[in-house]
């Protein structure tokens, strides 16, 4: 029997990381919010890989914290071991990732939005949307509540018609064994949104009790360990370690004998999986020639036994996969506590989107995380978060927040998703981003904060303190181009110290800096009017110094592409008009609908002539 | 789209001007000023013979009209091209009665823009038909053409995708650390960009040779006043043109002129003589010979045959000797009085401008100089378009950048970035990567006519 059961100004579908950071973020910008989980327990749950952050999904997550989102605060509280990566390949590659204590990261979370003003959290299954003139009006659960909101943002994950696959056996469900959302994607298809079917997979948890780690290589955290949030200066803790070990031939046996086994060599998958993160079969199959592939052993939590065994995701029977991961070293004797399994769910086609991540035909309905065809706890977090702020904006009569790509991670993200589209689980890359060089983690808080702070999402304290740390960034760097050095022995003995040819004239401190054998901080023993920095005030003033030229590379690109992003095409343009672009291209652009030149020339099956077509059109308007 | 025409043929050259119509009202307009027989049956891709009558019903003009209807044509529109042998004037009085009849005049570059729009040609093609309609010689008209066909598109793509293909490594390596992906080693990057920069330096190197067969050889004539000089020009260019007369410095200022010897491309600046001058008027031509002397890469030094060397003919022949140049003893068919032994120079050459003594020699000598025979164009790309060239340098200076920063230790994040550069210029001589200013630019200098 369905009843009316409240007002909101937002409702959230699913609380995994996309839900939990759009719920959030509307409710701190003053919306009435109320998010919709299948089960309170699965709340911001990591059904695979127990971590957060790594290449370029690292500098998401201090984005997202640079403009006032949770989960970098999240992780620094739950990490149990953290490890800056690619710190021999240049500083905007730098790729911070923790290991969370998974458990404890669900916990704060969950309590984080409880204690949410403006926040409710309820356990139910949205089955519904109720549309009226193309305007989203409410949701039904599946028990007939009816819910009022003015925006809805789904961020259903994987659970949309889910289902689970083990070699032969499979069976509807949501990731970890909850329960899937079943009817949720034919209310999609009746409002004429396209869905299509993606695939996933994880591989199998371990008891750590039956691992023999003395046949695998440790992986410590670091020694000095670097928060994820801006708003933590350091964090001391005790850390624990991962393990490295091999597959080999016997495993790669196994796995041949038994192809015939897998849904996916059989046929009965049939959404696509992603390329990035192929299962173990998938590997051995493609990569013949390989003779091992790598295993990590990683732990769920410190009060747990569990271990993940990253790089063995698979689909094949549970008892072949028993014997394929006993034949690798550390794992003979291994007890799994959960098989792998690989997993199928119902997705959008996100090129239906605005950069906002509202529906263009719908107004009022946003899309963010896995739904829109992206991979990754990150990767959802990032959009949920833009998501939540655009839909309370949009309640609140405000323009969307949009980031392009030259302005962070998360708007290549969104950019790549909305405008060229995916054809697999999307993961983000550094090198999907143009200008990474400028798009560092170390300088997300430059790029973002100030934003955070005009939406609201970024406290009048807590920006204060960011533009102090500009100030002194921007007076030290001032300071060290300026300042000349004279020749000293005490200089010589530290160029001698470090390789680099001695001095016999006066010379620049920024020169030297930007030596390559030598950095900021080697200088300071002969910089004596040098003043007390942090160590991240520090390390920007090296990296903007050390890598001035190729800097101001970037910014020349960026500003050329700034031109074509700022040719706006108007909103009622009519494609008949434009004479003399090909068809194909005709139909893409009335379908797409793109905002700006630079976003046209980046939909795919867009060429270069149709945008000068374009261009000249555009003219003569 | 309206319907543009335009004079396709450059002004003054050749017997025959076209007059070209592009647009649906092609044929319309010239039903109306066509008298032929049997209009209405007129086939897609043929000729007619006919009149073209003004609006007062007098005959203009006799002609040759083809028809070539959409979407097979240059434009890939409804084209009309109206062949009539009248001049210039004849020429100008069909173009305006085809406007006075609905058509537009063409704006420069039109017609190949049209095409270009209509999906006719990509970028790289529509530059080489504007080289083609100003092309000045034969060889550069095939070192166009090869263009025209995407020769230079091939292999720009070629050496893009080498680089390409280095930026995945190094990509892969950056997103992937610590998986177990070979690394990319400095000695492979190193080892592909040397490849690649020999190749764009032939590419950068072949420009020279390509400006040359596009501007010619910058070739001055010097001498004394009254040495022949306007007369030897016009021995090359096979007819009259510069006035020819007994008194000294009648050539009072400069003329530009092109020709082509041999396969060879010149351009001719005819000199006033060198000499001081009291002369106000020619005093400025003097000036502008001393200026065209600097800049040339060929110097063809003059000397009258009939009389003994003077100061002035010491002088340049001083300031010659650091340049390409020939000596040509003039007037073989009068007694010598000039002391040959007196000039310590290798390139000397007896001609006479009057009975064309010595002529064939003196244009094998240029051939032989210039060497464009070994250009050979079919084979080798030349490039002939500055902005290709201009992109190829910059794609090269990225490269260079980033053997140095390897060199030099830098991390491998930041090759990336001039690698980047450099594949985005290249993309932008096949038109793969678009800046507005580009579009802007190429259009800017495309030609009236087509």
């Amino acid at each position: 029997m369905d009843y009316e059961a409240g007002n909101y100004d937002v409702i959230v579908i699913g609380a995994g990381h996309a839900g939990c950071e759009a719920a959030l973020s509307a409710a701190r910008l003053g919306a009435k919010t109320c998010l919709f989980t299948i089960n309170m327990d699965s709340i911001a749950n990591m059904p695979c890989n127990p971590n957060i952050g790594g290449t370029s999904k690292g500098h998401l997550v201090r984005e997202i914290d640079a403009l006032g989102g949770e989960m970098g605060k999240n992780i620094d509280k739950t990490f149990i071991q953290s490890r800056m990566l690619n710190t021999a390949k240049g500083p905007a590659v730098y790729s911070l990732r923790a290991q969370a204590d998974r458990k404890k990261y669900q916990m704060e979370m969950k309590h984080t939005l409880e204690l949410q003003e403006n926040l409710d959290v309820k356990q139910a299954e949205i089955v519904e949307y109720m549309v009226n003139d193309n305007h989203i009006e409410a949701v039904k659960t599946r028990i007939g509540a009816i819910y009022h909101a003015k925006a809805v943002v789904l961020c259903s994950g994987t659970y949309l018609r889910g289902k689970i696959f083990i070699g032969e056996t499979n069976y509807e469900s949501g990731p970890d064994g909850v329960f899937p959302a079943r009817f949720l994607t034919e209310s999609l298809e009746k409002l004429g949104i396209e869905t299509r079917r993606f695939k996933t997979g994880t591989p199998a948890r371990v008891n750590r009790r039956s691992i023999d780690f003395s046949k695998m290589e440790i992986q410590e955290g670091d020694s000095e360990i670097t928060p994820f949030s801006f708003e933590n200066e350091s964090i001391e803790r005790e850390q624990v370690p991962c393990y490295l070990t091999y597959t080999n031939a016997k495993t790669h046996e196994i796995i041949r004998a038994n192809l015939h086994r897998s849904p996916l060599y059989g046929g009965e998958i049939v959404g696509t999986g992603p390329r990035y993160c192929p299962s173990i079969e998938d590997k051995v199959v493609r990569f013949a020639d390989k003779e091992r592939h790598q295993v990590f052993v990683e732990p769920l939590g410190e009060n747990t036994e569990e271990m993940y065994i990253q790089g063995m995701s698979s689909s094949l029977p549970e008892d072949v996969q028993i014997a394929m991961y006993r034949t690798i070293p550390g794992l003979e004797h291994c007890e799994f506590t959960r098989p792998a399994y690989a997993i199928e769910y119902d997705c959008i086609d996100s090129t239906q989107l605005k950069l906002s991540l509202e529906l263009k035909n719908i107004e009022g309905l946003f899309f963010a995380g896995q739904v829109n065809g992206s991979s990754g706890y990150e990767e959802a977090a990032a959009q949920g978060l833009i998501a939540g702020i655009n839909a309370a904006r949009k309640v609140q009569g405000k323009e969307p927040l949009i980031l392009d790509r030259s302005d962070a991670y998360i708007g290549v993200l969104i950019d790549d998703l909305v405008t060229k589209g995916t054809n697999e689980p999307y993961r983000m890359m550094t090198s999907r981003a143009e200008y990474r060089l400028l798009l560092r983690q170390d300088n997300s808080d430059q790029r973002l904060t100030p934003k955070g702070h005009e939406i609201g999402l970024i406290s009048e304290e807590r920006y204060q303190k960011f533009l102090q740390k500009q100030e002194h960034i921007a007076k030290e760097i001032e300071r060290v181009k300026r300042t000349n050095i004279k020749p000293s022995e005490e200089l010589n003995a530290i160029l001698r110290e470090h390789h680099t040819t001695e001095v016999t004239t006066g010379t620049k401190l920024a020169d030297l800096v930007k030596r390559t054998e030598l950095d900021y901080k080697t200088l300071a023993p002969i910089d004596a009017e040098r003043p007390a920095l942090t160590k991240e005030e520090a390390e920007e003033v090296n990296i903007e110094i050390k890598y001035e030229g190729y800097i101001k590379l970037q910014l020349e690109q960026i500003e050329s592409f700034k031109k074509l992003e700022n040719r706006r095409i108007p909103e009622n343009i009519d494609y008949e008009n434009v004479k003399g672009i090909r068809i194909e291209a005709r139909q893409k652009l009335t379908k797409f609908r793109p905002t700006s030149i630079g976003q046209a020339s980046r939909i795919s099956g867009i060429s270069p002539a149709d945008i000068n077509v374009l261009l000249i059109y555009l003219q003569t308007l | 789209m309206n319907t543009i025409a335009a004079i396709s043929t450059p002004a003054g050259a050749g017997g025959i001007s076209i007059v070209r119509i592009s647009g649906k009202d092609a044929m319309n307009i010239i039903k109306k000023i066509l008298k032929t027989k049997n209009i209405s049956d007129f086939p897609s891709h043929t000729i007619k013979y006919g009149h073209i009558v003004g609006e007062d019903g007098k005959v203009i003009d006799e002609v040759l009209v083809s028809y070539f209807e959409a979407p097979k044509t240059y434009t890939g529109e409804d084209v009309c091209e109206i062949n009539c042998h009248g001049g210039n004037l004849v020429t100008k009085q069909i173009l305006e009665l085809v406007l006075r009849n609905g058509a537009n005049l063409a704006e420069p570059g039109e017609f190949t823009k049209r095409a270009f729009l209509n999906g006719k040609m990509d970028l790289s093609q529509a530059e080489a038909v504007m080289d083609v309609i100003n092309s000045k010689s034969l060889k550069e008209k095939n070192a166009s053409l090869s263009q025209l066909e995407g020769v230079l598109g091939k292999r720009i793509s070629g050496i893009k995708a080498n680089l390409v293909d280095l930026l995945v490594d190094v990509e892969a390596n950056i997103d992937y650390p610590e998986y177990d992906v070979e690394e990319v080693r400095r000695e492979k990057i190193e080892k592909i960009l040397d490849e690649n920069i020999v190749e764009l330096q032939k590419l950068e190197n072949s420009f020279e040779s390509g400006k040359v067969l596009k501007n010619g050889v910058n070739t001055v004539i010097v001498g004394k006043p009254n040495v022949g000089k306007s007369s030897l020009m016009n021995v090359l260019l096979k007819e009259e043109r510069a006035i020819v007369t007994e008194i000294p410095g009648t050539t009072r200022d400069t003329i530009e002129e092109y020709l082509t010897i041999r396969g060879v491309p010149l351009k001719i600046v005819d000199t006033a003589g060198i000499r001081e001058t009291t002369d106000i008027v020619e005093g400025i031509g003097v000036e502008k010979s001393k200026k065209a002397l600097k800049e040339a890469e060929l110097v063809l030094v003059l000397l009258d045959g009939t009389r003994p060397l003077e100061e002035q003919d010491y002088e340049i022949l001083q300031e010659v000797k650091e340049k390409n140049h020939l000596i040509l003893i003039n007037k073989t068919d009068e007694e010598s009085k000039i002391e040959k032994e007196k000039i310590h120079d290798e390139n000397v050459l007896e001609i006479s401008a009057k009975t064309l003594a010595g002529i064939d020699e003196l244009e094998q000598k240029i051939e032989e100089m210039f060497q464009i025979k070994e250009i050979n164009v079919n084979d080798e790309i030349v490039v002939t378009n500055i902005r290709h060239k201009d992109l190829i340098s910059k794609a090269k200076e990225q490269i260079k950048s980033v053997q140095n920063a390897l060199k030099s230790g830098v991390p491998i994040d930041m090759i990336s970035i001039e690698l980047q550069n450099a594949v985005q210029f290249l993309g932008e001589i096949t038109g793969e990567t678009v800046s507005e200013d580009v579009i802007t630019g190429i259009f800017k200098k495309f030609c009236l006519g087509k």
